[in-house]
Order: structure tokens, then C-alpha cells, then sequence
């Protein structure tokens, strides 16, 4: 592989912002995300719920329900295609063959009225072309990758576990050998066994086809077993982002140490947790300045003037927070 | 499956005997005693007996019916007390027109309701799914002979296109198929509607989409099929409903079916016929019903799978 192959940046994404006009107000799940992948990485997206996570997913795909979802953006490119400027017949080769999703509940993902090999035919018959039957050959093929023995593909989703809907869900996403994975939350439905088995598959799998991935998720040690990078979101912003060595290692942003903070400590249990004080802010009314600044414990006056921009830190790693201005600031990041 | 539809089809035995019963004791209680006026007024009892005895009138009203389902097996509904023709050859040549008439009224209805309901879902609260919902309101309001009158009006008497009535073949069925459908397509559009409006929420939609199917085919394929069952079911009351035959239609167009066939036979108190036709019609109904369910496991194999159980 040469340098430059690398190099290949995927997805490249500048300033998406993303709201959904409702009823009771402008919900800004999404406000100016910067987000860049390069080939073979796997990007670690990470935050509480209603962060915006799954947001930006459907907005890579293009596939933010309109109404009521506006979709704001500089830049879309998958692998060099620009994807804001495609009509939506060209998106429809796009989706499911550049770019896939894996989505976020397996229960409520697959079709029920077709059957499994069907649901995973179908992608090969509109991409790739195929014939019914050899489109369901590989619809076999595909299952047994995923550990389900390829006689099942004609039952249909009723028939199947939770663990063994998100193999379909997954073998769906990965028919077509995308460039880009999108997965989001693939293991929280499922129970602690099966997510380990399902993690697993998805390394081995993203080794065999060389697929870029994002990996949405809130489990950390999730992050920690498959990815290189992660960016930490929170209210609809990236405000941490780096390698997995900075983003673990040499954490910097408060709202990521909070983060870690709230995880149990193995090592000693009888400290307490310290889960992060408070809740998110309101999507509909987000503050002026620093979004976390209200539940941070770092917050000065300076915090609530204006939204801190993503700064470098070093060459790969990245926060956004006012507090950095002060050279002697540090978090008290407990050590793992 | 096979054995779902045998245990379905033994089903009916006892349902057609306990219709065919209610029927008879109902036209039993209300119709009073025919022998009556049939023999006339200055017939002696002994003349009365006779007729009655020739008419199959004597016995209990448990006798008589033990009687009557056993002609019925044979194939045997009897006779007209007015025409004095076998009820079964006079029904069996009314309801090729009924079940022409309502064949071409469901494909009329469906054929509305159907786009409709789904434009109307896909763009709900915009200006194609309120002018769809507008529609559909008229036609659930509109009284179907008002209507029949209309088109007779327009189609038959301004532009002679279709004749005002009668059974000249297929050029007569096609007003009063519009008639009836329209007004069966508005229930269903608004069923197709919601129906689809639930299915359109459903994750399942976005995975198709991100597979990169089609607008057109999720719709079309994904959603449609799921959205089915309900329709189906008020596709099967409609269509069993018409099978009994659409009286004002058939009144305004002079459409000689099942319906005019049991309102005379009311009007002119001919029990046999009514009777007969009734029995036969609620043959039809639960045989109609047994398809429907069979069509709803077609459609969905969770119900299949309830049914093989
Ligand atoms: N279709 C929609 N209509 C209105 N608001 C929406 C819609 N989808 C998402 N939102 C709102 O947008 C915000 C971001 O939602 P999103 O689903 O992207 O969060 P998330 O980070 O994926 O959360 P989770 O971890 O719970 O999946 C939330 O406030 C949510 O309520
Ligand atoms: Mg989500």
C-alpha cells in the first residue's frame, strides 16, 4: 500500500448542520459538525443520547426525514463524490453501495413481510445487478459470513433472535462491500455475549473488505475494542476529537472527562460514581455561549459569552473549550 | 395450510346451518301463514290442508327445516309461490350479474382507493392529501342513486356512451360499477391512508432506503405490502357486502342481479326465493371470508405462521 492510498480520506464533511422543524420548536440536533475519515479507520463517534449522533449518520446518507429535518452543509464528499450536489437518483446508487448503515434497533429494522435472504438480495439485484437467483446465492453467502447458516434465508425476521437480526442487519449493510460503514449503536440491543461476538465479526469483517467505519456509540469500552479515532459530541458539536490514545490517554475536554468519570472503576470499588451533574440542554433553546458550560465544573464567566471553537492541540488531537485559554488550566482526569 | 383450510372449510358446515335456520324462522315469524293467500279466500279447510301439504308447509317449524336443508343438499331450494320456477334455477341466473357487477366494482374501488389513500399518506397534511381526503368525504356522502342519476344523466342521455339500464353487455355494467365504487372507494381510501401512514413511520422504510432502493419501490413494495392487511379487510366486508347485491344500483340501472331479485321477492312475500337467495348468498360471504384469511397469510407470514400452529 502507498502513502498516499493511505492517506485516502473517505468521507470529508464540513459544517453539516442539521434541525428538525417541529411543532414545538426548532430542534438543533445537529450544529456544525466537522468530521474527516481517512481509508481503513474507524471513527469512534461517541455522546449521550440525543447528542445527534444518529442525526449525523442519516445526514452522510442523505436520509434525514423531510420534513421535519433541514440539512445545512459546506461539504459532503464520500470518497471524493460530492453528495450534497446528487440528485436523488444518483443518491439511490450511492446508499448501499458506497455508503452503508447499520441501524441502531435490529428489532424494528427488518422488513416482515420478506424474507431474511430477500431483504439481503435486494441490494446485489439493484447494485450489483444480479439475477434473483444469483443475487440470493450470494444473499447465502453473505449470511454464513455473519455466522447464520445460509437454509435460514428463507425464514422470515419473526423467526430470528435480536442477536441474529442484527447479523442480518449487518450482513444487509455489508452486501455490497461499501467504502463506508455507518453503525450505529450495532451491539446495544443486544446482551453482553452476543455484542462481544457481533464486535468481533465487525473487526474481522472490516479487516477482510478494507471498509471505512464510524462507530456510533455510548459505550466506551466499545470504542476502546474497535476504533482508531473518536470524536466526543455533545448538543449537535464535536468537542473533542483525536486518536484514541489522545482522546483516552491525554483527555482534555471536561465534558469527556465526565464522560469517563461515570463509568464504574474496577479497580476500585468503593469509589463513587460521579456522573456528570445535571441533563443536557433543551435542542430547541440551546445557550450562547459553551453548551456544557452549565453542568461543567470548570465553567468561568468567559464560558458563557460564546460557543469555543474546535482548537488543535497537536496534530491530530482536538478540543473545543474556552477554559484553555488560561495556559495553566488542566483537568483532574482520573487515571484508569 | 392445507390442514388450516380443511378445518376452515368444515367450519362453514355449521355456520350455514345456523344462518340458514335464523333465516328460516325469521321469514317463518314474519311472514305469516302463505297457504292463504295462495289458495284464496273461499278455499275450504280441506282444500287448505292439501296445499298446504303440497307447498311442504306442514310440520313443525324444526320439521320443515330438517325438510328444507335436506332439499338444499340436493341442490333444491324450491319453488316460487308467484312464478312457480325453481328458486335455484332463477338465482343461479341472476348471479352471474351480480358477481360481474361486483367484480368490476371492487376493481373500480381499488383502483380509486388505492393511489389515493397512498398519495394522500405520502404527502400527508399537503394540499394532494387534503384535495384526496375532500374527495373521499364526497363520495362516502354522496347517495349512490344521486350519483347513478348523474352519470345516467350525463354519460348515457347527453353523450350516449353507455346505455341508462339494462344488461347489454358490457357497456351496461360500467355506470353502475362507478356508482357503487365510488362510494366503496371512499371508506377504503381513508383505510389505505391511515393504514399507510402507520407503515410509513416504520424503521424498516429507512433500511430499505439505505440499501438504496427506490422512492418508488419503498412505497410501492416495502410499504404497501405491509400496510395491506387492513385493507384487505375492509376490501372483504365491501366486497361480500355487493355479492348480496347493490339494490339502489340495481334499481336505477335496471340491473337484473341478486339484490332487485330478493326486494321483489320481499315485496311480493315469495319466502322460497327469499330464502333460497339468502342461503346462497350467505354461502358466497363465508366462502368470500375464508379467501380474505387466506389472503391475509399470503401477505403476512407472521399470520401464516399463527395459522400452520
Ligand atoms: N424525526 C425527528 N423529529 C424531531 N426531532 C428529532 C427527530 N429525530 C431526532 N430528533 C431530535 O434530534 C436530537 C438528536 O437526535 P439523535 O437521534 O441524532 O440523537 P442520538 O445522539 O442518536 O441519541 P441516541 O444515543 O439516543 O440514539 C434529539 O433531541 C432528538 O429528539
Ligand atoms: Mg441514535
Amino acid at each position: 500500500m502507498t502513502n498516499q492510498e493511505a492517506n485516502e480520506i473517505i468521507l470529508n464533511i464540513r459544517n453539516l448542520k442539521v434541525r428538525y422543524e417541529t411543532q414545538d420548536g426548532i430542534v438543533k440536533a445537529v450544529n456544525g459538525v466537522d468530521l474527516t475519515l481517512r481509508k481503513k479507520r474507524t471513527l469512534g463517534l461517541v455522546g449521550e443520547t440525543g447528542a445527534g449522533k444518529t442525526t449525523t449518520a442519516l445526514a452522510i446518507m442523505r436520509l434525514v426525514p423531510n420534513p421535519p429535518g433541514v440539512v445545512e452543509c459546506d461539504k459532503l464528499e464520500i470518497g471524493g463524490q460530492d453528495i450534497l450536489s446528487l440528485p436523488e437518483h444518483k443518491l439511490e446508487h450511492v446508499r448501499g453501495n458506497d455508503v452503508s448503515m447499520i441501524f441502531q434497533d435490529p428489532m424494528t429494522a427488518l422488513n416482515p413481510v420478506f424474507t431474511v435472504g430477500d431483504q439481503i438480495a435486494e441490494s446485489l439485484e439493484i447494485h450489483e445487478h444480479l439475477s434473483v437467483k444469483d443475487a440470493k446465492e450470494r444473499a447465502g453467502d453473505m449470511l454464513e459470513l455473519v455466522g447464520i447458516p445460509r437454509e435460514r434465508a428463507n425464514e422470515y425476521p419473526h423467526q430470528f433472535s435480536g442477536g441474529m437480526k442484527q447479523r442480518v442487519v449487518i450482513a444487509i449493510a455489508l452486501a455490497c462491500n461499501p467504502q463506508l460503514l455507518l453503525a450505529d449503536e450495532p451491539t446495544t440491543a443486544l446482551d453482553v455475549t452476543i455484542q462481544a461476538q457481533v464486535l468481533e465479526l465487525m473487526n474481522e469483517l472490516k479487516e477482510k473488505y478494507d471498509t471505512s467505519m464510524i462507530m456510533i456509540t455510548h459505550d466506551l469500552g466499545c470504542v476502546a475494542e474497535v476504533c482508531d479515532e473518536v470524536a466526543v459530541m455533545y448538543a449537535g458539536r464535536i468537542v473533542e476529537e483525536g486518536t484514541l490514545e489522545d482522546v483516552f490517554n491525554r483527555t482534555m475536554h471536561p465534558y469527556t472527562e465526565g464522560l469517563f468519570n461515570s463509568l464504574p472503576n474496577i479497580k476500585d470499588r468503593k469509589a463513587k460514581l460521579k456522573p456528570i451533574k445535571g441533563l443536557m440542554p433543551d435542542p430547541t433553546n440551546l445557550p450562547v455561549g459553551c453548551s456544557f458550560a452549565p453542568r461543567c465544573n470548570y465553567a468561568t464567566d468567559a464560558c458563557l459569552i460564546a460557543q469555543p471553537q474546535l482548537r488543535s492541540i497537536s496534530q491530530t488531537h482536538r478540543i473545543a473549550c474556552t477554559a484553555y485559554d488560561n495556559p495553566e488550566f488542566h483537568i483532574e482526569r482520573r487515571i484508569l | 395450510m392445507y390442514r388450516y383450510i380443511l378445518k376452515r372449510l368444515l367450519m362453514l358446515i355449521p355456520v350455514l346451518l345456523g344462518v340458514a335456520f335464523l333465516i328460516f324462522a325469521i321469514m317463518d315469524v314474519a311472514a305469516g301463514d302463505p297457504v292463504y293467500s295462495v289458495a284464496g279466500a273461499d278455499a275450504t279447510p280441506e282444500q287448505i290442508e292439501v296445499l298446504r301439504e303440497k307447498m311442504g308447509l306442514n310440520g313443525s317449524l324444526i320439521e320443515r327445516y330438517i325438510r328444507y336443508i335436506g332439499n338444499l343438499l340436493r341442490g333444491d331450494l324450491g319453488t316460487s309461490y308467484i312464478s312457480k320456477l325453481d328458486v335455484m334455477k332463477v338465482y343461479l341466473q341472476r348471479l352471474p350479474n351480480t358477481l360481474k357487477l361486483a367484480t368490476l366494482t371492487m376493481i373500480v374501488a381499488v383502483g380509486m382507493a388505492i393511489p389515493l389513500g397512498i398519495t394522500a399518506a405520502v404527502h400527508q397534511n399537503s394540499i394532494r392529501d387534503t384535495t384526496s381526503m375532500v374527495l373521499a368525504l364526497i363520495g362516502l356522502s354522496m347517495p349512490n342513486f344521486w350519483l347513478g342519476l348523474l352519470l345516467i344523466l350525463f354519460f348515457s342521455l347527453r353523450l350516449g356512451w353507455f346505455p341508462t339500464g339494462g344488461s347489454e353487455g358490457f357497456r351496461s355494467i360500467v355506470l353502475p360499477a362507478i356508482t357503487v365504487g365510488t362510494s366503496l372507494a371512499a371508506l377504503l381510501t381513508r383505510t389505505t391512508r391511515s393504514s399507510m401512514l402507520d407503515v410509513l413511520r416504520q424503521d424498516y422504510l429507512r433500511t430499505a432506503r439505505a440499501k438504496g432502493v427506490s422512492e418508488r419501490n419503498v412505497i410501492q413494495k416495502h410499504a404497501l405490502r405491509n400496510a395491506l392487511i387492513p385493507i384487505i379487510t375492509i376490501f372483504g366486508v365491501q366486497f361480500s357486502n355487493v355479492l348480496g347485491g347493490s339494490v339502489l344500483a340495481e334499481t336505477v340501472f335496471a340491473w337484473p342481479g341478486v339484490g332487485r331479485l330478493v326486494v321483489d321477492a320481499i315485496d311480493q312475500r315469495d319466502i322460497p326465493t327469499v330464502t333460497g337467495a339468502l342461503v346462497m348468498t350467505t354461502m358466497l360471504v363465508t366462502i368470500v371470508n375464508l379467501l380474505v384469511d387466506l389472503v391475509y397469510a399470503f401477505v403476512d407470514p407472521r399470520i401464516k405462521a399463527q395459522y400452520t400452529k
